[in-house]
């Protein structure tokens, strides 16, 4: 048995060993920022402004850093349970996004729509899409364009926080407003 | 970016198909990771008291693995059975012949299993067995597997199937395997694995490695393939992969949602979910050969969780139309009306039919905490079955006896099983990690 458990650990660190040389010997472009260090992930646990940031460090690499002033440094809207409906906060958030948008027709955002842990995962997926398509729609009412958009829900699978309490559910019921580097080209196959 | 496959396909660069077939090797010898512990939560009031006396070896092929105590280890996990300790034992018998009954009714036994691994023709080994009443002195069955020295687990899995239907009149499944999704790490940088295990959690190998989420797993109906969905692509896509080989094809990028993919139980088609841009998600169905699609369903609600009546001509899926998540029955036709199956909770999602057909596994929302439930579909009596409070995502033995679940135990994500008629259950704990999305493969010939 302990054997077991020391052979399995030395075989993650092998997996993890390769998939970074793999990555590194695959990507031809440097990356944009270093994966955020355990530390640094659980700062952003206790912390929901850390989110977005957070999201970067987990490789997100034709990710951009986006405009920067005022609300528009704010790039998650949160939800109510079993809702996609923008409120609060959310609203100006939105607006400001919006407007950015309206403003700068080259720039483009993906929209990822995230759920609590609570229900069945696909059924989860639908929801998240569903929060992130009224984000989508509220951007488009205000002036973003639908070739500035995609959308992709992630349900519950990529939790901001790991809690199992209403405190972190809230911080998972969300929508992360993603801010792309290259035009649409340019992604790969 | 891209995931790991344990593959030689697609192509790749010779130093990584150099490093891919070691971690496949790695793989292969089945100590890939920690193992799954299993703890017998609840059994049956009355287990079968048995006694599996260690097998005759065949030193050295048999690689040192004891059969008896992989026998032994699948029946008391069944929850069915008691059976006796070695120490306990009042002789150590491999032939019927040398079984003496009364001693072993007097140590408490209904039952003596005896056997002897073999050396055979060409450097395969035969596990034989005979099981033995002891009231009677009786052989009641007697069976040899023959196989490479890499299938012996498999064998005494083989035996543990034939002595669970001997004596309890059901196949038993423990010669199957699960597959399920393993997470590491702590958000944002969480990795996600899709692993093969045996029934019993044993015999691990790594399918999938993703920084991306990796979910619903389904196994097609002859246990050769998997359909998953990854978000490798930061996209939710869906793809085919043969087990064996690692042979991936990706049969689902559509615009929006692809997801919950479930073969159809001809093995040539799969149900799933598709969002289109609109973000909508309905049902469709995609034939694998043609990559002709069919849309099943047509609404603004959430569609979405499809899986076939064991006939294959109906699908049950989850959709939110009637304002809470509920079961819908269809046919698997163009333009089917759905009928709503589910009436007894708020919330009732994630559908499976057992291989009789005759019932529906589902998660119900039960008093605030989601759990594992079965409907009759003759009757609609619905029945709970699981006590934990974020419970999901069960799936059905192929012998209708059991099913796997997935439950967060302190906090953490583990595999349960529990009898379908709820009176035994276990867990299957992972030493490391979030484990979740079981699906149990079909019996293998």
């Amino acid at each position: 048995m302990t054997e077991k458990v020391s052979m399995h650990r030395l075989i993650l660190v092998l997996l993890l060993a390769v998939s970074v040389g793999l990555s590194a010997c695959a990507s031809k472009k440097p990356k944009p920022a270093a994966p955020a260090a355990p530390s640094d992930a659980s700062s952003a646990q206790n912390n929901g402004a850390g989110d977005a940031g957070a999201a970067a460090g987990a490789g997100m690499d034709d990710e951009a850093a986006g405009p920067q002033g005022g609300l528009l440094a704010t790039r998650i809207v949160y939800f109510d349970f079993d809702s996609s409906e923008i409120k609060g906060s959310g609203t100006d958030v939105v607006a400001s996004h919006a407007k950015f948008l309206a403003g700068h027709s080259g720039t483009r955002v993906r929209l990822e729509g995230h759920t609590d842990e609570r229900g069945s995962r696909e059924y989860n997926i639908g929801l998240g899409e569903r929060r992130a398509q009224a984000v989508r729609r509220a951007l488009l009412l205000q002036g973003a364009s639908d070739a500035q958009i995609s959308t992709v829900s992630y349900g519950e699978e990529r939790p901001a926080v790991s809690g199992h309490d209403e405190t972190s559910w809230a911080k998972n019921r969300r929508v992360e407003i993603v801010y792309l580097a290259a035009p649409a080209g340019a992604t790969k196959p | 970016m891209s995931p790991t496959v344990p593959a030689r396909f697609p192509p790749l660069p010779a130093l990584r198909a150099a490093v891919f077939s070691l971690l496949t090797y790695a793989a292969l010898a089945g100590t890939a990771r920690a193992a799954l512990e299993i703890e017998v939560t609840s059994g049956v009031r009355d287990p079968v008291p048995i006694a599996i006396v260690p097998f005759a070896r065949a030193v050295p092929a048999d690689g040192g693995l004891d059969v008896a105590e992989v026998i032994q280890h699948d029946l008391e996990g069944s929850g069915r059975f008691k059976a006796l300790a070695r120490e306990r034992m009042p002789a150590t018998p491999t032939r019927t012949e040398e079984v003496a009954a009364p001693a072993w009714k007097a140590a408490g036994s209904d039952y003596v299993v005896v056997g002897r691994v073999v050396a055979g023709e060409g450097g395969n080994l035969a596990v034989e067995f005979d099981l033995i009443n002891t009231l009677t002195g009786a052989k009641l069955a007697t069976q040899r597997f023959t196989g490479a020295p890499s299938a012996l687990r498999n064998a005494a899995h083989r035996v543990s199937d034939a002595v669970y239907q001997k004596i309890l009149g059901v196949r038993g499944a423990f010669a199957t395997r699960i597959a399920y999704v393993a997470v590491d790490g702590e958000p944002p940088a969480q990795r996600y694995q899709l692993i093969v295990a045996d029934a019993d959690g044993a015999n691990q190998h790594l399918i999938l490695e993703s920084r991306f989420p990796l979910m619903s797993p389904a196994w097609s109906p002859d246990g050769q393939w998997l359909a998953y969905v990854s978000f490798e692509t930061k996209h939710s896509a869906v793809y085919t992969q043969l087990v064996r080989t690692g042979e991936r094809r990706q049969v689902s990028a559509r615009a929006g949602i692809n997801g919950a993919p479930e073969w159809s139980p001809d093995g040539k088609k799969l149900a799933l979910t598709l969002g289109g841009t609109g973000g909508n998600p309905d049902i469709y169905i995609l034939d694998l050969a043609s990559q002709g699609l069919t849309r099943i369903t047509d609404d603004p609600a959430i569609d979405t969780e499809p899986v076939w009546s064991a006939d294959g001509r109906n699908l049950f899926f989850t959709s939110d139309r009637a304002g809470s998540p509920q079961i819908y029955q269809i046919a698997a036709q163009a333009g089917a009306r759905p009928k709503r199956i589910t009436f007894g909770s708020s919330y009732s999602a994630r559908p499976r039919v057992s291989p009789d057909g005759t019932l529906l596994a589902m998660v119900t929302l039960d008093n605030g905490s989601y759990r594992v439930a079965v409907q009759e579909l003759a009757s609609n009596t619905v029945r709970t079955l699981s006590h934990g409070r974020l419970d999901e995502s069960p799936s059905f033995a192929p012998n209708g006896a059991t099913l796997i679940y997935a439950e967060r135990d302190s906090n953490r994500g583990a595999l349960a099983t529990v009898s379908t008629d709820g009176l035994t259950g276990l867990r299957l704990k992972s030493s490391q990690g979030e484990v979740r999305e079981p699906a149990w493969g079909p019996f293998i010939p």
